[in-house]
């Protein structure tokens, strides 16, 4: 029998929406901004492997030489990015819906067995609540990655009046590699996140949008003794 | 089930009494609504970023060539920015082994080629109208500061050098200019016009703003503004203004040739 499952509030939905045009426009106004000194490369042991970035990339996405205008966008777009995250992480505490998303201590082992499973090299994974142990790291670290960009954020934008900040970053210099780094960050999240969610199928994507999924539950016998764990989760 | 059936449902009240949904009913309809939303807020968002995005330029002034809208925002942020703002917020300072050598050079716009550096004057009009004509001994004869910090460019560079010359505010009290820092801003041009900016009254007193002449302990080279220019800490390079020709108070904001080009007006840090 088909039975609906709630799983995402709609604030979490909502803030999660909001947050991906966002970060797309703070991410494209911050290549606007980067591009006028774009002098990061990645380089081990006297190789340079990646250079940020080629032209054929600028070009294809036409961010030269618009640092003003990528400016002005970028400190509008903070605003709205600053408020959403603070939404979202409000609510989460309050709710007390961050016992579902923050690690525990078993989380990083766990984690390990998540990956394994999910490169077909175990055959079962963890039992898992709402989120499992790989999704509860990286949906934690990405919150956490969010607040980074603001604090490196902040650090860049008023350096003098938020010399604290500045320090905290390891200095001005050093807040912009690690504003970038995170950029990168986010990035290479969302390659990943998109991969997962494809592989995850309809149901998981939809309870996004719609906040439940569609679950097959077999009819159940009137008097059934349950342990505590599902007592729990269907309280 | 067709569009029209759904919306009727969603729309339209039932009549009769009100059956029990199946989870099939429950499962579409609620499927639709949030899809439907997604669908609608998405819609209205990206018609917001159009808007935004093809929003014609403000007419050029004192500020140019930024979307009208995003202006107002720029303007807005600096509201705010400035209620943060206090002179005792210092840049920070780092020991002379670590100024560079070379100190990076950009442009040259309004202090291109030489300049008879004998016969420069800083030309500084008063309230009154009446305007000083100073030259450089004079200034040079005033306490000197230096200041080894990290200088910030607009594009995203920052180099810490070593200046020296003296500070704005002993400028100020030095030539009993304390009356015109009444005013709201200080605009400073080249000796040819062609390079201007304004600074507001607050980060033009700031302790670590200096009348510069020296670079590395030497006098500037012309490349580096000589015979005297701004270092202003506060603000990214594009204020920082080389070749200082005159220095004019007031209320409203003075023309700036960055500003012009869309770039914030205040430009602090």
């Amino acid at each position: 029998m088909k039975v609906i499952k709630e799983k995402h509030t709609l604030l979490m939905r909502w803030t999660h929406w909001v947050n991906f045009p966002i970060l797309t426009i703070m991410i494209w106004s911050g290549l606007l901004i980067y591009w006028a000194n774009d002098t990061y490369t990645f380089t081990l042991f006297g190789v340079t492997f990646i250079r940020f970035f080629p032209q054929g990339f600028y070009d294809a996405l036409h961010i030269p030489r618009r640092l003003a205008e990528g400016m002005a966008f970028h400190f509008l777009f903070m605003w709205f990015f600053a408020l959403n995250g603070f939404l979202y992480v409000t609510y989460t505490i309050i709710s007390g819906r961050w016992r579902e998303l923050l690690p525990s201590r078993h989380s990083f082992k766990e984690a390990w067995l998540v990956v394994l499973h999910d490169l077909h090299i175990r055959k079962t994974a963890p039992p898992q609540n709402k989120y499992n142990a790989a999704q509860r790291i990286a949906y934690t670290a990405i919150i956490v990655m969010g607040f980074g960009s603001l604090i490196t954020g902040l650090a860049i934008y008023k350096p003098v009046q938020f010399n604290y900040l500045a320090w905290l970053c390891g200095g001005y210099h050093l807040a912009r590699i690690w504003h970038f780094v995170l950029t990168i960050g986010y990035v290479l999240f969302f390659l990943v996140h998109v991969v997962q969610v494809i592989l995850a199928g309809w149901n998981n994507f939809r309870s996004v949008i719609s906040g439940f999924e569609v679950i097959d539950e077999k009819p159940q016998p009137a008097i059934q003794i349950q342990n505590d764990e599902t007592n729990k989760k269907t309280e | 089930m067709k569009l029209t059936k759904k919306l009727n449902k969603v729309f339209s009240k039932n009549k009769g009494p009100k059956k029990e949904l199946t989870v099939e009913q429950k499962i579409s309809r609620r499927n639709f609504i949030s899809f439907g939303s997604l669908l609608v807020l998405g819609g209205a968002a990206y018609g917001g970023w159009r808007w935004l995005y093809t929003s014609p330029n403000e007419a050029p002034g004192i500020t140019g060539e930024a979307h009208k809208p995003l202006r107002a925002v720029l303007n807005a942020n600096e509201k705010v920015v400035r209620q943060l703002y206090s002179n005792k917020n210092l840049v920070k300072t780092y020991p002379k082994e670590m100024a560079a050598k070379v100190v990076r050079h950009n442009s040259d716009i309004g202090s291109d080629g030489l300049i008879d550096v004998d016969n420069w004057k800083l030309s500084v009009k008063k309230q009154n109208g009446e305007l000083l004509n100073i030259g450089i001994d004079e200034i040079k004869k005033l306490p000197k500061t230096e200041i080894i910090y990290d200088f910030k460019c607009v594009e995203g560079w920052d180099q810490i050098s070593h200046w020296g010359g003296v500070k704005f505010s002993d400028f100020i009290a030095h030539f009993k200019l304390d009356a015109e820092t009444r005013f709201e801003y200080v605009g400073m041009e080249t000796p040819d016009k062609e390079y201007y900016v304004g600074v507001d009254m607050p980060s033009a007193m700031h302790p670590q703003t200096l009348l510069a002449y020296e670079v590395n302990e030497k006098p500037l080279p012309p490349k580096h503004g000589a015979p005297l220019r701004l270092i202003i800490p506060v603000k990214y390079g594009i204020k920082n203004l080389k070749r200082i020709g005159s220095i004019t108070f007031s209320n409203n904001r003075p023309r700036d040739y960055w500003a012009e080009q869309g770039y914030d007006y205040y430009a602090g840090l």
